[in-house]
């Protein structure tokens, strides 16, 4: 066992989950009410000027650092009882220098003048170390300073201010539901993140952001002894850059499914009682659900399934660093490629298809005023009528491409990780014409529907993929025909985009969430939404899964 | 102060259990110093360094419990700390899975585990080994991607029911791909050492420029079912699931007996006893190994000890928590860290001599399950795929997606390699029959 992953077994209590294991919800175990405190951004501004000035002294020609305050907390159930309960705080600042043309960076827990002046120190050390192997001079897009300003998360209800009690209740209340409609087990679990982030550089810049996410979650198991098999239903709800108030169902936040199938598509609040009980009853009607006959159909798939599919194949792909090779030991390049795109004519998807990167969207998890090296947020086209215009990228690789500017997607999963290139919310735009999904159903002879999140696996440079789902139902000649089981679909990007044949109106509309997203070594996690309406894509491969083993 | 001796993490751990008013106390004390290179493009992109000592506290009231950690070890920290753990104790639920905390343990050891050459790593090191690495490739026209990563540290823990343990590690590991500049070959090699002496990144960075060399022209085949001869580091990995991981991390006892695995039996219960793979696969794990010397105890403080996971192809032991060992009367094994998958002599290189046409595969990626029940995986071969025939490496081919269960692999098993160390396991290269790819992926 490896001593970090000992670590994150033994920071919790016995018959935990092991909580400091899942990234981005380490740090020190704290009492709730501690999370409510703020750190004063005057003195924020003089520790960050103590870091900026040591690191010009030491021979910067460029220093950021960021004062973080990275606080947490989840609460995890199974059937009638709480797992645990932890909340989390890491409290602490990093900081960022070029020196003779070279990255360096150090973070340090010691949150003071001296101990951000030291961290400074050594990160110009490092720069002027690693400059001596360096052969590519770091470039950064002009960047003017915006002087003190602030931004914070538009939420209505903290999710720290809530009692941890009615969070159980609420955990515990959905697991009944799931019981009581035939689940076998039940988990259910709240993440809740709020980041506290104070960013200065010599740009002249002081940023103060206050940033908020949640993601209440469950999964339905039914078992059935007499023959050994098992299915699960996940929850169908999405991570959100929300307050508590998601957990709030409005009937005007809730989508009809297509008709048959009793699911309900979610926005902006969710309604996790009746999505368990809802889940127990699907995860018990998989049991027996019909195999999927393998071959060619047309997919209707919901925002809560596509998501997924444009994280892998379009937000990943049209990531600069992956482009450029800087992630080729871990994740990947892309197929994407510079000559792709300088032709202006790379038809990436069908003319329906317009993907906007955005780091504004309300409610979404990318949602910030700055990113993590202080640059105001926008939106922006990556794919224009089916054609990629467009990559994301932060300011040492405007330049590379020939752009003046950076599309502000820089983040650091904590203060003490170095900041680099993450994916926006990167969102495919709902069809212009008047459609819903009974209405896309209806002209479909022979598909599948999909909805949530399955197993999904794409190759390093973005070209094959295979995607499962939570619940699939067949179409037949127009009209939902059951559920079926088994179901995986297996494409290649490009052909599978320029499939695409229909997408819902923006009634709609709704967002997929992704938590954990994983990149880099170190491995950081970040959390991103990506948007759709209901979108059909005609003529995909379709596998069958079901395999017997001995 | 990141590296304590076991005398002065004992003391500090002493003083936490003095502060406690709880009924039962567990303190845990981790260290570590280390750092890390990533290089992109033939050039080092990033670097930092890691130097922190933390401390964890555990105190329960009756079956309440509650943790809180801190990393400053002046009197006041240490005893806010302990106090913090008791309130949040006072204000959870009871946990009707408590069971009381362990009282003296006798540990293995295993002091392999630490090598001073690795503690003493230094920036310099790093960036000599990464330059030799990157020169490499400047030299041959390519283009290398690297990550080079060290660690020190320790584990001290200690409880008023008289349990006491400490431990030093040491680790690097290693990884690079090189690709060709035209993005037409792509190759990978990695590895990982308790002691650096057997490390240089040089001889990991040939052999992946070989493979990408090797990969540039890669022809298509038809998917289907083919003999593969998997490469360790197409059964395990460093940072990504992978198949024989998946495997091993399937065999809790819990979701076994709850229906919800594939080791569970139709009817109830589990398929502890039976044999489910073929006669020849044989996995244990054993922390005092001489070539994956690990942490002695678990996060529990429950001994690490040898134990047999697969015999000839038989479930022998399933893990589990204490809570479900003494609810079911079960024996008490906590999850192991590394294992060994038995093997014979041959290398990669004898089991190619001895395959008349199959894929020889470098490296499985994005692993994901597909099918809990039958443990089906699916993910794709990478960085070097080629075509055998009569014993020789005919042609680089492209890439396939995989629809896989390890179980099933492990019933159509043709012949086992001499096992190797990746990513803290023992591993052989595998040759099975009637491997499953089901599409073809034109990534490189």
């Amino acid at each position: 066992m490896k001593r970090r992953e000992f670590v994150g077994l033994t920071s919790l209590a016995a018959g935990a989950l092991f909580l400091p294991s899942i990234p981005g919800f380490g740090g020190s175990l704290v009492d709730p009410e501690r999370l409510l405190e703020q750190v004063d951004p005057a003195v924020k501004k003089r520790m960050a000027d103590a870091a900026l000035n040591a690191a010009k002294s030491a021979g910067a020609t460029y220093a950021d650092v960021r004062i973080g305050r990275y606080l947490n907390q989840s609460v995890f159930t199974r059937e009638k009882q709480v797992q645990n309960i932890a909340s989390g705080e890491s409290y602490g600042a990093g900081v960022r220098v070029i020196a003779n043309g070279t990255w360096g960076f150090a973070a340090t827990n010691s949150v003071t003048e001296a101990g951000l002046a030291k961290a400074a120190q050594l990160a110009v050390q490092i720069a002027k170390a690693n400059s001596k192997v360096q052969k590519e001079q770091v470039q950064l897009a002009p960047q003017k300073g915006y002087g003190e300003v602030s931004w914070k998360t538009p939420i209505q209800q903290n999710a720290f201010e809530v009692p941890i009690a009615q969070k159980v209740e609420l955990l515990l209340a959905a697991n009944a539901k799931a019981l009581d409609n035939g689940a076998s087990f039940v988990n259910s679990s709240l993440f809740q993140i709020n980041e506290q982030k104070y960013f200065a550089s010599t740009d002249g810049s002081y940023i103060d952001q206050d940033i908020h996410r949640i993601w209440p979650t469950f999964t339905v198991s039914v078992v059935d002894r007499a023959t050994g098999k098992f299915r699960s239903r996940d929850a169908l709800s999405s991570p959100m850059g929300l307050g508590y108030e998601y957990l709030t169902p409005k009937a005007v936040d809730q989508v009809a499914g297509p008709a048959g199938t009793g699911l309900i598509g979610y926005r902006n609040s969710y309604d996790i009682l009746a999505d368990a009980t809802l889940a127990a009853k699907q995860a018990k009607e998989k049991i027996t659900a019909k195999s999927v006959v393998p071959g060619k159909y047309d997919l209707v798939l919901d925002p809560n399934h596509l998501g997924l599919t444009i994280h892998e194949s379009i937000g990943h792909a049209t990531e600069l660093d992956r482009v450029l090779g800087y992630e080729a030991n871990y994740a990947g390049t892309s197929f994407a490629t510079l000559d792709k795109w300088k032709t202006k004519n790379f038809q990436y998807g069908s003319k329906l298809v317009n993907i906007v990167a955005d780091k504004t969207q309300p409610g979404s998890l990318g949602a910030v005023g700055y990113d993590d090296e202080g640059v105001k947020t926008g939106q922006w086209d990556l794919i224009k009528n089916g054609v990629l215009v467009d990559y994301q990228k932060i300011r040492d690789q405007a330049g590379i491409v020939g752009q003046d500017h950076s599309d502000g997607c820089c983040y650091a999963q904590s203060w003490q990780d170095v900041q680099f290139q993450r994916m926006a919310n990167v969102s495919l735009q709902p069809g212009t014409a008047k459609m819903s999904v009974d209405d896309m159903i209806k002209n479909v002879d022979k598909g599948v529907y999909i909805a949530g999140r399955g197993s999904y696996s794409i190759d390093q440079q973005r070209y094959n993929f295979q995607f499962g789902g939570t619940v699939f139902y067949a179409i037949e000649k127009g009209k939902i025909a059951g559920m079926i089981e088994d179901v995986a679909y297996q494409a290649n990007t490009q052909e599978f985009w320029n499939s695409c044949a229909a997408i819902c109106d923006r009634s709609d509309y709704r967002m997929f969430g992704s938590f954990f997203d994983g990149k880099g070594q170190p491995s950081q996690v970040s959390a991103v939404s990506h948007g759709s309406a209901t979108t059909r894509f005609n003529g995909v491969n379709v596998i069958n899964t079901a395999r017997k083993i001995g | 102060m990141a590296i304590l001796s076991k005398d002065e993490a004992q003391t500090i751990l002493k003083k936490v259990l003095s502060f406690s008013t709880a009924d039962e106390c567990e303190a845990t004390l981790n260290g570590e110093i280390g750092g890390n290179v990533r290089s992109a493009r033939n050039t080092i992109s990033t670097a930092g360094a890691v130097d922190n000592v933390s401390l964890a506290v555990e105190s329960r009231f009756g079956k309440r419990s509650g943790v809180a950690t801190c990393n400053q070890f002046d009197d006041a920290t240490l005893r806010r700390c302990v106090q913090r753990a008791e309130e949040i104790a006072k204000l959870a639920p009871e946990s009707p899975e408590y069971v009381p905390l362990l009282g003296p343990q006798q540990y293995l050891t295993a002091p392999a585990s630490f090598a001073q050459s690795t503690a003493n790593i230094t920036p310099d090191y790093r960036a000599q080994q990464t330059a030799a690495s990157m020169q490499l490739c400047d030299t041959k026209k390519l283009d290398s991607a690297g990550f080079l990563e060290d660690s020190a540290g320790f584990i001290a823990k200690r409880n008023n029911k008289g349990l006491e343990a400490y431990q030093q590690v040491t680790g690097l590991s290693y990884s690079v791909t090189v690709r060709t500049k035209e993005g037409t070959g792509s190759g990978y090699a990695t590895a990982d050492f308790n002691d650096i002496s057997k490390f240089d990144a040089k001889i990991l960075t040939q052999i992946a420029a070989d493979k990408a060399t090797g990969s540039v022209g890669a022809k298509a085949m038809e998917p289907g079912k083919y003999t593969v001869i998997l490469e360790p580091a197409a059964l395990v990995a460093n940072t990504d699931a992978s198949l024989l991981g998946a495997l091993m991390n399937a065999f809790d006892a819990r979701n076994a007996d709850e229906g919800r695995s594939f080791l569970s039996k139709k009817g109830g219960g589990n398929r502890k006893g039976e044999k489910m793979f073929d006669e020849r696969v044989t996995i244990y794990s054993d922390p005092t190994h001489a070539e994956i010397p690990d942490l002695t105890f678990s996060p529990d403080g429950r001994p690490q000890k040898k134990v047999t996971w697969i015999e000839k192809g038989v479930v022998k032991n399933l893990y589990s928590t204490r809570f479900w060992a003494q609810k079911g009367n079960i024996p008490d094994i906590p999850r192991p860290g590394g294992w060994i998958m038995e093997g014979g002599t041959q290398t990669t290189a004898d089991l190619i001599k001895g395959t008349q046409k199959g894929i020889l595969v470098t490296r499985l990626w994005y692993i994901r399950p597909v099918d809990p029940q039958t443990l089906l995986f699916t993910g794709l071969t990478r960085d070097g795929t080629f075509y055998i025939e009569n014993g020789k490496i005919k042609h680089p081919v492209k890439n396939f997606r995989f629809n896989e269960s390890p179980v099933i692999m492990l019933n159509n098993l043709e012949a086992i390699g001499k096992p190797v160390r990746l990513a803290g396991n023992l591993v052989p290269p595998l040759k099975i029959r009637d491997f499953t790819f089901t599409s073809l992926s034109d990534a490189v």
